[in-house]
């Protein structure tokens, strides 16, 4: 076989961040390529490298396609030479026909005028190539997200595919559809179509992959080849297996008898698609003076799990109940959450965190604005003396108080949100992310306040992709996958293995 | 007074002006505002051969662009909500005319009629409001629905007549002026009396504001930049207040629309209300997240500029002294150019009171003083676009430099 695609020492960096350090990564033609790693390990930026998303030049190593150094401005260039790739949100127009879809901005047209007879026949050779039983003329948003997974791979195929890339293409299918698409990435594969599969479920992977690349922390730690069979337990260790040494400050953790929060049976469903269950029938508590993690992967509801509890701010047919210090808590608008004792701090801080416009000021008092006001008139100087205090308190870098959130890093960003959460004074604060894409000496500080709060007899709860993250600052975990909890245990006994095995086997339980 | 307010007042002059300059080219976009007025308003008193500034004129411009100011006001709420408000034309001719049926043809007292009336503004604009607050439906579809709505329901009223004119009293909103106590030949003492005591009044709480700040931190402007802009403001008023004195007096509807201007901008920039409302419309999630009622506040928001809108609308009728089919016609377009001249934004939660009524007064003196050098009406609103599109395009590129 020869070498179809070969990306040597990539080097990717942004502002404070290393994503990707010398990276490379050699597919051949005609094979599935799995690339597995961590949240954060830098797979989906590999993939931008690749696909020209970002530009060459805007990152240091050699793409080798076809034998030749590629230097792709954009995703047109990539295109242009059968390099496609599908993300994991579907880039397709939900109220246009699917033969709209597949050649959108690839029209079969003469002179700008769409020659629909060819379009629909070409369209209907491509759903057949897929395996998809529908009419070229029907409404992408009728179609399920399994069926809606092919018409991309035939966008994909209408465009003359070589390498196909897929983003975690089966996180959000049922499992007969995600046979369906791997039987499918197969029977391509045959035709001579290179793919690269980016997934989290490693039983799927054993069953299509022919090589599998692993990242982590920004490079490629492993190149595993699965003629001669591979076991899940070889991939885990190779994607998690790092040292912890002392990233994560001392503590000693006083936990105290007093229950902080609990919550029990509780169930939402989707706000739109109100037949799916998003959480099913969960029961946690946390006690005062407890940092407590919720382990997970992206997609097992956790975010979910957390907003819903925070005044019902996702989700719909919300059931369940839940205690805050022992009193049935009345959860049911943000206000009278905060005013149970409850706060929650986003794992989107750009969208659901911060008012960006406005400044360090106006930030942080915005949860509890009746505290820095007499009556209703707010009191400047106090305001300005709140704001001081936690900017000083968590070290916000920043000129000064007055300094829009927009411009701030993104770990001030995130003190920012804490702050806001921290001057509304709850008795249980929920973390989401609460380091995502922050630099690790803005995370050591985040920690140092988590592990502080907790010591001042606050319950913590910390929802986090990153599984040193949670080894490192929790007293106890819960598992979540597929919307329930699969598995608790105390931190103490806890190891990267062991998560991913709760994981993975609840995955192959359902089944 | 003679009290030095802060250390940055000891500094030498030469380094006071650099760092006011630096100062004012950090806040072009909350300043520059207020210098395009003074320089519009000098182009056009030279342009003119003074007459701009003559007292006569000068009251004119004031009665003439009271209800945009009015209505400006409450648009930089909505606006800053991250909203839009279409229909005000349309309910300002809609109330002008329900003023008239109920004054003239149903001789109901006119105290009566204008509460009524005042209450029918808050009430339409909580019909609006409720659709875009509870429902989520667009701001801009709801208010264009009721700009048709109320533009055939004045119709409607009226039977497509003119109907007038209002009794004197009623009038008074709109050709009232202040009495003068002290009743002197030409001059309205009393008229330039309160003028005088409202800009001491703000120079002493600008004062003040800024010792508060010294207090808890650096004052973010140079003490240069400071004693300027507050000797522009007092001067400005002063004059002002002079300027009509010598004619007949602070108008009724100059008093109401600065008791507005004074409530809006306390409302806007110093209360929980004001504040949650920019939060908002800066970013509604994150609002909602942080438990602000945003439905609520968005609702009060199309409410209060109903209201406003209705007593914009008595205003109107009682200056036109009848209330015709047609009135209120555009009106939005001049009300939502003057708050975006004035800096808001159209993603919301960014603008000020102030900035929108300097933006209405842009307006206003370009077509008075345009009018009064005789410019046709086709190139006067050439000219007012062009002024619109060129403030925006300065507030974008504004912002995108820093």
């Amino acid at each position: 076989m020869a070498t179809l695609l070969e990306m040597r020492d990539i080097t990717k960096e942004f502002p404070g961040v290393k994503a990707l350090d010398r990276v490379n990564l050699k597919v051949e033609e005609g094979e599935i390529h799995a690339l597995v790693g961590e949240n954060g390990a830098g797979k989906s930026t590999l993939m931008k490298v690749l696909s020209g998303v970002y530009p060459h030049g805007s990152y240091s190593g050699d793409i080798l396609y076809d034998g030749e150094v590629q230097s792709f401005r954009g995703i047109r260039d990539s295109e242009s030479r059968g390099i496609i790739i599908i993300h994991q949100e579907l880039a397709l127009i939900p109220l246009l026909s699917v033969a709209e879809n597949i050649f959108m901005g690839n029209e079969r047209a003469k002179r700008g005028i769409i020659d629909w007879r060819r379009t629909e026949m070409r369209a209907a050779d491509l759903l057949a190539r897929v395996g998809l039983k529908e009419s070229p003329k029907a409404t992408v948003a009728d179609l399920g997200l399994g069926k809606q997974q092919l018409v991309e791979i035939a966008k994909a195929l209408s465009k003359d595919v070589r390498l196909l890339i897929l983003d975690e293409p089966t996180s959000s299918l049922n499992e007969q559809d995600s046979d369906k698409l791997l039987a499918l990435l197969a029977e391509l594969r045959k035709q001579g179509v290179t793919s690269i599969l980016i997934s989290h479920k490693l039983n799927e992977i054993r069953q299509v992959a022919d090589t599998i690349t692993v990242l982590r922390d920004g490079g490629a730690v492993a190149r595993l080849d699965c003629e001669g069979g591979i076991s899940e337990d070889d991939i885990i260790r190779d994607m998690v297996g790092r040292s912890l040494n002392d990233r994560y400050p001392e503590r000693d953790p006083q936990i105290r008898e007093e229950v902080a929060m609990e919550v029990s049976g509780w169930t939402v469903h989707h706000p739109v698609q109100t037949d799916r269950v998003v959480v099913r029938d969960v029961s946690f508590h946390v006690r005062h003076g407890e940092v407590v993690g919720i382990a997970g992967l992206m997609g097992a509801g956790r975010t979910e799990l957390a907003m819903s509890l925070f005044g019902r701010s996702w989700g719909r047919d919300i059931t369940g109940t839940a205690k805050i210090n022992g009193h049935v808590a009345d959860l049911s608008t943000v206000r009278s959450a905060i005013n149970a004792g409850l706060a929650y701090a986003t794992e989107d801080r750009k969208t659901y965190g911060l008012v960006l416009d406005d400044t360090i000021r106006r930030n942080v008092p915005l949860a509890k604005l009746d505290a820095v006001a007499d009556g209703v008139v707010v009191n400047g100087a106090r305001e300005a003396e709140v704001a001081e205090r936690y900017r000083g308190r968590l070290n916000i870098k920043s000129s000064s108080i007055e300094q829009e959130t927009v411009n701030l890093s993104g770990g001030n960003q995130q003190k920012v949100v804490l702050s806001k959460w921290l001057f509304a004074d709850p008795d249980v604060l929920i973390l989401d992310e609460p380091t995502r894409g922050i630099d690790v000496g803005a995370k050591f500080e985040i920690y140092t306040v988590i592990r502080d709060l907790a010591a001042s007899g606050k319950a913590i709860i910390v929802i986090s992709s990153e599984m040193p993250e949670l080894l490192g600052i929790t007293d106890r975990l819960y598992v979540m996958n597929e919307g329930r909890f699969v598995g608790e245990m105390p931190t103490a006994e806890a190891s990267q293995e062991k998560i991913m095995a709760r994981i993975i086997k609840s995955g192959d339980r359902v089944k | 007074m003679s009290q030095i307010v802060d250390e940055t007042a000891d500094r030498p002059a030469g380094e006071q002006a650099r760092a006011s300059w630096r100062f004012l080219k950090g806040h072009l976009r909350e300043y520059g505002i207020l210098f395009a007025l003074i320089a519009i308003m000098a182009f056009f008193q030279v342009a003119t051969g003074g007459i701009l500034l003559k007292p006569v004129n000068l009251t004119n411009l004031v009665l003439q662009n009271s209800y945009i100011v009015i209505m400006a006001v409450g648009m930089l709420l909505v606006i800053v909500a991250g909203h839009i408000d279409l229909s005000v034309g349309s309910v300002l001719g809609f109330i002008g005319a329900l003023a008239a049926v109920m004054i003239v043809n149903w001789d109901v007292p006119y105290p009566i009629a204008a509460i009524v009336c005042l209450a029918a503004g808050a009430v339409i604009g909580m019909a609006q409001g409720f659709w875009i607050a509870y429902f989520r439906i667009p701001s801009f579809i709801v208010t264009l629905a009721g700009m048709l709505v109320f533009k055939g329901l004045t119709l409607w009223l009226l039977a497509g007549q003119s109907v007038g004119p209002f009794p004197p009293q009623f009038q008074l909103i709109s050709s009232g002026f202040l009495p003068d106590l002290f009743a002197m030949d030409g001059f309205n003492l009393m008229s330039f009396l309160i003028g005088l005591a409202v800009a001491v009044g703000l120079t002493l709480l600008a004062l003040r504001n800024r010792a508060a700040q010294a207090k808890t931190g650096a004052p973010e402007e140079p003490f240069a930049f400071f004693a300027g802009k507050t000797a522009i403001v007092f001067i400005g008023i002063t004059w002002m207040s002079w300027l009509m004195a010598d004619f007949r007096g602070l108008p009724n509807v100059f008093i109401v629309m600065a008791l507005l201007i004074a409530i809006y901008s306390f409302v806007t920039s110093r209360t929980t209300t004001g504040r949650r409302i920019y939060a908002i419309g800066g970013n509604e999630k994150a609002a909602m997240l942080s438990g602000i009622n945003a439905k609520r506040l968005t609702f009060l928001t199309f409410a209060n500029m109903g209201m406003l809108a209705a007593l914009a609308g008595l205003v109107f009728a009682a200056r036109l002294n009848t209330a015709t089919p047609k009135a209120g016609a555009t009106f939005e377009l001049d009300v939502i150019a003057a708050v975006f001249i004035g800096g808001a934004s159209m993603a919301g939660g960014v603008g000020t009171v102030v900035g929108a009524v300097i933006g209405a007064f842009i307006m206003g003196v370009m077509n008075n003083g345009m009018s009064i050098l005789g410019i046709g009406i086709d190139y006067q609103q050439v000219i007012k676009g062009l002024v619109l599109l060129a403030a925006v395009i300065f507030d974008v590129m504004n912002k995108k430099k820093g």
